[in-house]
């Protein structure tokens, strides 16, 4: 932590000494701080590749600026690490289950580069407890991951319903796991998204369930260091072309012909037409190789979050706009 | 070195003097301040570019500085504060919070390290094998274990307790599981200042009663029963004072209401684990310090003990460890610093101390890592020159006095 302390002073000069889409293409590779570890989202396998939505954008943004997603250095951070490794310059994307908020984009130095999952932090408890609603959680001892957002909006919640708890933080999502299955807190405060992948890592799933609750709004995104607005954009419109790719009707199947054949948006989107590429200081086929190489934003839920995944979530918020959600990608023209 | 020196104060003092600034950069003495005052600018000039360069960067970047962050409120739970706390509550408050956690932890393990090293470092002179043996396997299995696995093993060790609703319980007083013990608290009603003051008159005159005492067999060499006096006065007074008042005092008694137990005098786990894992590590250093001081007092002293008939429990306590304490105690300054230390590994296990709360969660809502830091770091040496400060005042007592 000292060290990163310091680190942050030495490196801070580094990170103006040139952009930071200069520097990846340099070295080859984007350095992406992800979770230590969490279902669906950012998650090492037994062979140590990285899967997972906040994966995916990291890959999509090796896609698009180096033409090869596999070309990413994967940083496990926890959460009370995060924003210093992207702050220091250690890392070029903290793609983290990280929420937006008002505090963190105004007073860290840094933007989040749009959203790619709608939460919202939610209650687990025990089936044994027989407990039904947050509301009757009063007195109660409750698990969270430390430095997070959820550590606010449970004092929220228990302040405005008047009702006491006792926080038991843990550094990352596998130690609060373990604590309420050892019974030290009676619940586990979450995200939503986070409560479902940390419920089937427990032995015995079914022991647990999800309250009803959804006592915040935790949009997750992307974030990157403030005054790069090359690298920010890239980022941006990563984000966006995986959206407006799904939108479009663009899978990582399909890709190929839509770009030769297919419709004017989508051969702008695909780079066959248009200089969106160039706009951004990336090659004409940036958002093909997005789609291509990673898949579109539907096919990157599904198979991570989705019924593609043990975690089966349904799209819910994060459907696009014209299908009931609120995925929505500006204009690509 | 030294020979040259003084040539050259020789040929300075045997110079004309109108060869004035010649002689006066010459004179040791002066070059000396000249050196310094270069030193002194240089280091100056050296941390004022850190810090502005440091504050340059960091508005640079749009990271917010200064320390007006410590009035806004907290918006986060402590899980234990020996202050009454609210989520509401600024991160200055969380700051005093950490501090007195860190604190507390720090003296339970200065306390229980120093009793667990001063059993095991005399029973390691014991003549029976058994003990002996003990003390040694002690000293050898916890200072070669990480501390931080020892705390986490502790930690297990109380996760594997039972939930609250199926604790251990000890005759409907006192309660164990895996939230925590929870022990009965002593409440004082009105009319409880009298024993308190009983206690307190009591402590006073054991002070005085030994001082006399003490005195009485410097003049006559008359001995007095001072441990019984002392026990007889401190349980003796408040008793008659208790009964005095009428017995102004009740237990506040533990009782599970809901999810937890609420009433009497919680104490978590994380502490305990917390506490048990630094005494015993310390302990086994604390140990070998002891060992190595016992040692040094050269055995003709204890040899000389005896043939003046004194008892083998005087010995240790009146020729052996009174002066063994002038090279234990160098050493027991440096482990409780170590101790101190030590405590931020509660940030494997949560123990809301001033790194786990201030260095960490504080740190990630705010952001501001450059002044968190700092002033974290102050605390831990504040805390650590105290100890420093404190032991070198016991050190000089204990050292022999050389004439």
């Amino acid at each position: 932590m000292t060290l990163a302390a310091v680190g942050l002073v030495v490196a801070a000069q580094s990170s103006f000494a040139g952009s930071t889409l200069d520097a990846v293409k340099k070295k080859g590779s984007v350095s992406c701080g992800v979770s230590t570890g969490l279902a669906g989202f950012s998650q090492k396998d037994e062979k140590g590749n990285w899967s997972g939505l906040d994966v995916d954008v990291c890959r999509s943004v090796a896609a698009a600026v180096l033409g090869d997603a596999s070309k990413v250095q994967f940083k496990p951070l926890t959460a009370k690490e995060r924003f210093l490794a992207l702050q220091s310059g250690e890392i070029d994307i903290l793609s983290r289950n990280t929420t937006w908020t008002h505090t963190r984009d105004t007073s860290l130095g840094l933007n989040f580069a749009g959203v790619i999952y709608y939460d919202g932090a939610g209650f687990m408890v025990s089936k044994k407890l027989g407990v039904k609603s947050a509301t009757e959680l009063d007195g109660a001892n409750a698990c969270i991951q430390a430095g997070t957002s959820t550590e606010l909006a449970i004092a929220d919640y228990f302040r405005e319903n008047k009702m006491s708890y006792k926080a038991i933080t843990f550094d990352t999502s596998d130690q609060t796991r373990a604590g309420f299955e050892s019974g030290r807190c009676d619940f586990l405060v979450s995200d939503q998204s986070q409560l479902y992948a940390l419920r089937i890592g427990l032995k015995d799933p079914s022991a647990a369930i999800v309250l009803p609750e959804v006592i915040s709004k935790e949009p997750l995104g992307p974030v990157v260091r403030q005054n790069d607005d090359e690298w920010f954009n890239v980022v941006k419109w990563v984000v966006n072309a995986s959206i407006e790719g799904e939108f479009q009707g663009v899978t990582s199947a399909n890709a190929k012909e839509l770009q030769a054949n297919g419709k004017p948006g989508q051969k702008r989107l695909l780079g066959s037409e248009g200089d969106l590429g160039e706009k951004l200081g990336l090659p004409a086929d940036w958002a093909y190789q997005v789609i291509k190489q990673v898949g579109n934003y539907s096919e990157s839920f599904e198979r991570n979050v989705g019924q593609g995944s043990p975690l089966k979530i349904a799209r819910g918020l994060n459907a696009q706009w014209n299908k009931g959600g609120i995925m929505y990608s500006p204009a690509m023209r | 070195m030294f020979s040259k020196k003084t040539t050259e104060q020789i040929e300075c003092e045997n110079r004309p003097s109108h060869l004035g600034i010649k002689s006066f950069y010459n004179n040791p003495k002066h070059r000396g301040w000249i050196y310094q005052s270069f030193l002194f600018l240089f280091l100056i000039g050296f941390f004022y570019s850190i810090v502005s360069n440091t504050l340059d960067n960091m508005s640079a970047q749009g990271i917010k500085s200064g320390f007006s962050f410590l009035n806004t409120s907290a918006g986060f739970d402590v899980l234990m504060s020996l202050l009454p706390f609210q989520t509401t509550d600024s991160y200055l408050k969380v700051f005093t919070i950490g501090i007195l956690n860190t604190i507390l932890v720090s003296i339970i393990g200065i306390i229980f390290s120093t009793l667990l090293g001063f059993i095991f470092g005399v029973a390691y002179f014991s003549r029976n094998y058994l003990i002996k043996k003990i003390a040694i396997i002690y000293v050898e299995i916890f200072r070669n274990i990480p501390v931080i696995l020892q705390v986490i093993f502790w930690y297990t060790v109380f996760n594997a307790l039972p939930i609250a609703r199926e604790s251990l319980n000890f005759g409907d007083t006192v309660f164990l599981n895996v939230t925590g013990l929870y022990l009965p608290l002593l409440v004082g009603e009105s009319g409880s200042g009298l024993v308190y003051s009983a206690l307190i008159v009591a402590i006073v005159s054991v002070f005085l009663v030994k001082r006399w005492a003490t005195k009485r067999q410097e003049k006559t060499g008359e001995q007095f029963p001072i441990l019984w006096t002392s026990l007889g006065l401190i349980t003796g007074l408040p008793l008659l004072a208790l009964l005095v008042s009428g017995v102004p005092f009740h237990f506040d008694y533990p009782a599970l209401k809901g999810f937890n137990f609420r009433g009497g005098i919680t104490i978590i786990p994380e502490l305990i684990s917390l506490a048990i894992a630094l005494s015993i590590y310390t302990g086994a250093f604390i140990a070998e310090a002891v060992r190595a001081g016992i040692q040094s007092v050269p055995a003709g002293q204890t040899e000389a003990a005896r043939s003046v008939g004194l008892k083998e429990s005087k010995i240790m306590s009146l020729i052996v460890v009174p002066q063994s304490m002038r090279v234990i105690t160098p050493m027991l300054n440096s482990e409780y610093q170590s101790l101190v230390k030590n405590t931020t590994i509660a940030t494997a296990i949560g123990y809301p101390e001033l790194f786990t709360v201030f260095a960490g969660s504080v740190l990630n809502q705010v952001g501001q890592a450059v002044e968190i830091m700092f002033m974290t770091l102050v605390i831990y040496f504040c805390i650590n020159m105290t100890i420093s400060f404190v032991m070198n005042r016991f050190n000089k007592r204990s050292e022999i006095t050389t004439r």
